[in-house]
């Protein structure tokens, strides 16, 4: 096989992996756009979606669309309780204090996970069919290819859904002044609820296609860490930065993998982060803050 | 104001302790601590002396994110840099191990300089993460720099020794690990009677003023990170000398999650709130293993829920804090002394 | 200057040579210019050109309508903003470029628009703050704090104490958490604060808005016993014409960040195009009132 179609297939798989961050990310920056919180329970909630797709699918016997259907509303509904139970009442609280709190519901979604379902990992009940796709001569995991037509099919509906929609025009106008939203008659309490729910849905989503390519298990919550590198990477409050940061920390990831070692890929993540700190902090596509005395 | 504190001096009320209930509580505490080991078993020494090391490491934190308001979410590591440095040094030279703790506390140093400087150009949740960031590249070098730290087998480290003495027994660890923290906590206290404590605060509260009147952000926040994880340092030198093997796992992610605990649920900005945290914060998973090993007289498989039950206290206590109580266990403990006000010694 | 009629008389004002036992810098009063500073915003060009000079040991306002860009020249002077064109001279001494906190160390103190004090001490370790940059304790030091350390906070206090708690009558709220004082106190204490840092040039940015007229006069005093016992030079920002034109010796008018008039206070009083920059800025009409009130008093 000629290093170039090798090559090939090592980006194509990255592409594919990028598309699930960048689809975790987007429930960051759903998030932070309108509540400027960072929720570093995404991970988890990642993590609960595929656990809720397991017991659906798995546990129940329900049909994969069923599972599905049902494991998503789950993480809607996780995010209505935690927004309405736990982020609201942190309202106006220093940011560092609300971002810490989610750092606490990750916790505790871990531990309720692990008594409900134990710590070993686990498979999920195969729904996406496992013959190879290639393009032109190269192959692509039918999963991976399927984890990247999802995401990009959602993605595109959520830009669409900004610009025309009259909730996502509201998010839009909370994120960038909450007191003049509210001035205007924004109910800025609903757009808060609202990122929540279908930020967390999200999220729940990306973990039931995440679970189907490599498994479950507690701590597969970590993924939320890499979505963390992509959003910083992309800028915290855009869409199209957690688009691209998704796809490019994929393929580096990928790259790394392949070519240094699977160990690498963490620390390539990281390294990325740590430049694009220095370099850019707002991200690509972020929102520089400016300070005055 | 609590009344009956008449200044006699600024040297008087400048002082650390300024009433008599305060001094007469310290000493009560400062004769228990020494005594404790008389009442203690083995198993509650050893919990002593892991209390003491998360103390030490925890202050180091309140310093860096309670004091000057920037989040760290990676003092494990830089305790694992402190254990490394002592295990190498421990294995390699023949210094005391006091000069190896400080030894190890001064690398940690060194490298808390350099994760700190990306605290000059962003600041709040970017530096954060940051610091996990951080947190991780360290891990992959600790598996990676075969040559030094061995790899994923890590290194062993031979007990520490003190007039000839091997400091194998926790009594011997307990009355060597709690003075050396006891002074670091003292001079976490003494730190924020001079100009350097305030300039800590001050960029805290308003960084941009703070360097309007005089105040080096990039010396400051540097010198805080550098404190910071001098303590992280020693604390992970006691560490080593404490478990006496280290590996890239001895010091996971979520024991950098624990410190930041520990001083939300203690206090964020008050000495004794990151005291009380991490004793608190250490404690509970242990309570907690009491209280499902009674559960199993009940239902014999609750052993297996233990730790679930200690994950999901551990987030529930950040939660509750935050949410219910955000200035911790120590406005706690204020709130009590007022309501007792200057008991025993007056009414 | 004329005197301020509307003043109290000092209650306890130390003489000069008390004034110099207790430490206070004397003589070397330090001087200002400010030499076609422009500076801009994206499209906002704040300021356009400035320039004017502060005389040592003399009062000069620095007034003009909202937005006018007096607290960007202000920020430009100590140095938290860096003006695109001009120069800013201390003492002849370029220090256009130089860094926040040296300005400090070499002598310029200043007070904030909008109260900018640390909300998590109190006040006597604010008013300590102050002193930071000429101060040595260094790490090992304040650890131990032992010898040195504590020595140089024991007369950190006591400098604190009896050269500005006492003079601004602030021994009642030494250690109280500043977030609990009143709006008028704040502003005393961020003037403490400056005051400890032994500042050689004072900034001072409305240092009565929002005052009631017992608070601006105490401030007024406060101000011209300052400038008299301790010869510090003071440029300050204030909006109340009555005081400006009480206390200052020279003023300078900007108005959309250009210098639209200077002099002596009564020339600006008569000149034209002040009253109407604040009048074409939608200032109420009574300002224009009050400057010949003022007037007619003087
Ligand atoms: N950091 C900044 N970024 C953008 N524009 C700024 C900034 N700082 C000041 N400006 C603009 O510069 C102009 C001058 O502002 P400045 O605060 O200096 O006015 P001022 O004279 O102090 O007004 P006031 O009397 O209301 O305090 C204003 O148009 C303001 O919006
Ligand atoms: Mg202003």
């Amino acid at each position: 096989m000629s290093d170039l179609l090798f090559f090939t297939e090592v980006t194509l798989a990255g592409l594919g992996a990028g598309a699930l961050l960048s689809l975790t990310a987007l429930a960051f920056v759903l998030i932070y756009k309108a509540t400027r919180v960072i929720n570093l329970a995404v991970g988890e909630i990642v993590m609960l979606g595929a656990y809720l797709f397991f017991a659906f699918a798995a546990g129940l016997g329900l049909p994969a669309w069923v599972a599905i259907v049902l494991s998503i509303a789950g993480g809607g509904l996780v995010g209505a309780i935690l927004e309405r139970g736990l982020i609201r009442p942190m309202l106006g609280e220093n940011p560092i204090s609300v971002f810490m709190v989610t750092i606490g519901i990750g916790s505790v979604v871990v531990g309720l996970v692990e008594l409900l379902w134990g710590t070993e990992p686990r498979a999920l009940p195969a729904f996406l069919g496992n013959q190879p796709i290639f393009l032109g001569e190269a192959y692509v995991s039918r999963k991976i290819a399927i984890a990247f037509l999802v995401s990009a099919v959602v993605i595109a509906g959520f830009v669409l859904l900004f610009r025309f929609w009259r909730g996502g025009v509201a998010l839009r106008a909370t994120a960038s002044d909450q007191a003049a939203a509210y001035s205007c008659g924004i109910n800025v309490p609903g757009v808060f609820s609202v990122a929540w729910i279908i930020g967390c849905a999200t999220a729940a989503g990306a973990g039931i296609l995440l679970g189907s390519i490599g498994g479950i298990s507690p701590a597969m919550g970590v993924f939320g860490l890499s979505a963390l590198v992509v959003v910083i990477v992309g800028g915290l409050d855009s869409i199209a930065g957690a688009l691209i940061g998704g796809l490019l920390i994929g393929v580096f990831e990928a790259w790394a993998g392949t070519y240094l070692g699977g160990e690498y890929k963490i620390v390539t993540t990281f390294g990325i982060l740590i430049a694009m700190l220095m370099i850019r902090p707002y991200g690509l596509f972020g929102t520089t803050e400016i300070e005055r005395l | 104001m609590l009344i009956g504190t008449a200044k006699h001096s600024y040297r008087a009320d400048e002082a650390l302790l300024t009433t008599s209930p305060q001094r007469l509580w310290m000493a009560i505490l400062l004769i228990a601590l020494a005594l404790a080991p008389l009442a203690l078993d083995n198993y509650w020494l050893y919990l002593a002396c892991l209390v003491s090391i998360n103390v030490a490491s925890a202050t180091g934190l309140n310093i860096l994110t309670g004091f000057t308001g920037l989040v760290s979410i990676g003092q494990a590591a830089f305790m694992a840099v402190g254990a490394y440095t002592v295990a190498v040094l421990e294995a390699r030279t023949g210094l005391p191990f006091l000069v190896n703790l400080v030894v190890g506390g001064a690398v940690a140093a060194c490298v808390g300089l350099v994760v700190g400087l990306p605290s000059l150009r962003v600041k709040g949740l970017y530096l954060a993460i940051a610091t996990i960031a951080a947190s991780f590249i360290l891990h992959f070098v600790f598996v990676n720099w075969q040559s030094v730290t061995n790899g994923n087998s890590g290194i062993n480290v031979t007990p520490a020794s003190l007039f000839g003495v091997e400091l194998t027994d926790y009594v011997h660890l307990y009355y060597v690990f709690v003075p050396i923290t006891a002074l670091m906590v003292l001079g976490a206290a003494n730190l924020f009677r001079t100009r350097i404590g305030r300039a800590f605060i001050a960029i805290r509260d308003r960084d941009i003023s703070a360097e309007v009147l005089g105040i080096s952000l990039l010396r400051y926040k540097l010198l805080s990170f550098a404190v910071s994880s001098f303590y992280a340092g020693v604390a992970g030198g006691m560490w080593a000398y404490f478990f006496r093997v280290v590996t890239p796992e001895s010091f996971p992610f979520i024991y950098s999650i624990f410190f930041l605990a520990a001083i939300i649920v203690g206090g964020m900005g008050t000495i004794l709130g990151g005291v009380v945290g991490a004793v608190f914060m250490t404690l509970v998973p242990e309570l907690l293993r009491f209280a499902v090993e009674w559960l199993t007289t009940i239902f014999p498989n609750a052993v297996t829920a233990l730790s679930p039950i200690r994950t999901i206290v551990f987030g529930a206590l950040i939660i509750g804090f935050l949410i219910a109580e955000p200035k911790g266990l120590a406005e706690i403990i204020q709130r009590i002394r007022r309501f007792f006000h200057l008991w025993p010694f007056r009414k | 200057m004329s005197a301020p009629v509307s003043l109290k008389p000092h209650r306890g004002a130390a003489t000069q040579a008390e004034a110099a036992r207790k430490g206070a810098p004397s003589g070397a009063a330090a001087s200002l210019e400010v030499e076609g500073v422009s500076l801009s915003f994206g499209g906002v060009k704040a300021l356009r050109d400035v320039s004017f000079s502060v005389a040592p040991g003399s009062i000069t306002a620095l007034i003009g309508p909202n937005g006018a860009g007096k607290t960007s020249m202000f920020n430009c002077i100590s140095g938290f903003y860096k003006p695109q064109q001009g120069t800013i001279r201390y003492n002849g001494e370029d220090i256009t470029r130089m860094h926040p906190p040296h300005r400090a160390r070499i002598g310029f103190a200043r007070t904030f628009q909008n109260i900018a004090l640390f909300r998590g001490m109190t006040v006597l370790d604010n008013i300590k703050l102050g002193r930071h940059a000429h101060l040595k304790t260094n790490i090992l030091d304040a650890f131990a704090y032992w010898g040195r350390a504590a020595r140089e906070e024991m007369e950190l206090r006591r400098d604190v104490e009896e050269r500005i708690i006492d003079f601004l009558e602030i021994n009642h709220i030494r250690n109280m958490p500043v977030a609990a004082l009143s709006y008028g106190l704040q502003k005393r204490v961020e003037l403490a604060r400056a005051l400890a840092m032994h500042p050689r040039i004072l900034l001072l940015d409305e240092p009565v808005a929002g005052m009631n007229r017992e608070e601006t006069e105490d401030m007024a005093r406060f101000i011209l016993d300052v400038k008299e016992e301790w010869g510090t030079t003071i440029l300050m920002v204030e909006h109340d014409m009555g005081m400006v034109m009480d206390i200052s010796d020279h003023v300078v008018v900007l108005n959309f960040g250009e210098v639209i008039a200077s002099g002596l206070p009564h020339e600006v009083q008569g000149n034209a195009q002040v009253a109407e920059a604040y009048l074409g800025a939608g200032e109420p009409a009574a300002i224009k009132e009050k400057i010949h009130k003022r007037a007619s008093v003087a």
